[in-house]
């Protein structure tokens, strides 16, 4: 049987992973070690026979999350140094709570026995002939549909939200303001010339134009209006 | 079924829980790694959902396990988020410079 090795080296791997994600020096090693962790845990969800979940973990937790995760560590400029120089006065305490967490966890486990009748309780059994992520959609799109409309919506305005906290207005930024461009007329900005046969630049002058280009945004606004008034 | 008995899938995702909480602790200052120790942590629960899903042939824990990781989607994408526009503002990204609001 081969399932069993596979579950004591995917979980060795994963814990193995996780203790390196939360004691790696550097934050990128640390997201690299995140994403080598999910792959072993959706090598236990398969084992586990949750075939749809494993591959869903693996796109959407290995190739978006983790991924805007080292996106982040590498736009960040900062002394990641610096940020770790309370590693070892942390330690201890971190260590005690993480003892009596699972003492307490390994408590509860060691006394813990499976309800006689839960076999009974069950909301969804699972069919014996159907695939996996049929039984899923089946069950999600009927029982849950509430459910998933409100995870969509959740969703929605998380995407909102991480846009309307990280949208930046420069006020340095030259934005194309339509208004202003349509309000432009001709006379504006052309003028025709009648240039005699012969004459050069030296009798006719340098033609500047009219307006200079203006700098920062708020200040186009007035050059602009000023600019219409004055014709 | 499962390919080894619960216990062995509920150590691993209680030494998977204890491991995220100890990085919290450990990573005081750095809210990039405390926010992965909330996935790890996440992790476990789902590990947990979807291994007695397993032992019971019950498809609800599945489904669970689905809504699960879109709220952990969607909060590391808040999360990050935040911590852009704090870095954006402050400079730094310690745990401790976070008292604008104490007042």
């Amino acid at each position: 049987m081969l399932a069993v090795p596979a579950f004591y080296v995917f979980s060795a791997v994963l814990l193995i992973s996780a203790a390196m994600v939360v004691s790696a020096r550097n934050p990128v090693h640390s997201v690299l070690f995140l994403i080598l962790a999910f792959f072993n845990a959706a090598g236990l969800f398969l084992l586990a026979g949750a075939e749809f979940l494993a591959m869903i973990l693996v796109i959407v937790y290995v190739g978006a999350v983790a991924v805007l995760f080292l996106f982040v560590v590498m736009m960040l400029d900062i002394n990641f140094a610096e940020l770790r120089s309370g590693f070892q006065r942390y330690l201890p305490v971190g260590l005690a709570i993480g003892v009596v967490l699972f003492v307490e966890i390994a408590a509860v486990v060691g006394g813990w026995q499976l309800a006689p009748e839960s076999a009974a309780l069950r909301f969804a059994p699972v069919a014996p002939d159907t695939h996996n992520t049929a039984q899923l959609g089946t069950l999600l799109y009927t029982d849950y549909i509430f459910l998933f409309q409100t995870a969509g919506l959740v969703l929605l305005v998380a995407m909102i939200g991480a846009i309307v906290l990280t949208l930046r207005d420069r006020r340095a930024s030259r934005r194309q303001s339509i208004a202003i461009q349509t309000a432009r007329r001709p006379t504006d900005t052309l003028e025709l010339i009648d240039v005699p046969l012969g004459a050069g630049i030296a009798r006719v002058g340098i033609r500047r134009p009219l307006a200079t280009e203006p700098e920062e945004a708020p200040a186009l606004v007035e050059i602009g209006h000023a600019h219409s008034e004055e014709h | 079924m499962l390919p080894v008995s619960i216990g062995h899938y509920l150590v691993v995702a209680g030494l998977l829980l204890v491991l995220g909480v100890f990085g919290i602790f450990l990573n005081r200052k750095n809210v990039i790694i405390i926010l992965m120790s909330i996935e790890l942590i996440l992790l476990a629960a789902n590990l947990n959902l979807v291994a007695f899903s397993g032992l019971l042939q019950d498809l609800v824990g599945q489904v669970f396990v689905m809504f699960t990781l879109t709220v952990a989607a969607a909060e590391a994408a808040i999360g990050l988020a935040i911590v852009v526009v704090y870095f954006r503002n402050r400079g730094s990204i310690q745990v401790e410079d976070v008292n604008l609001m104490k007042g």
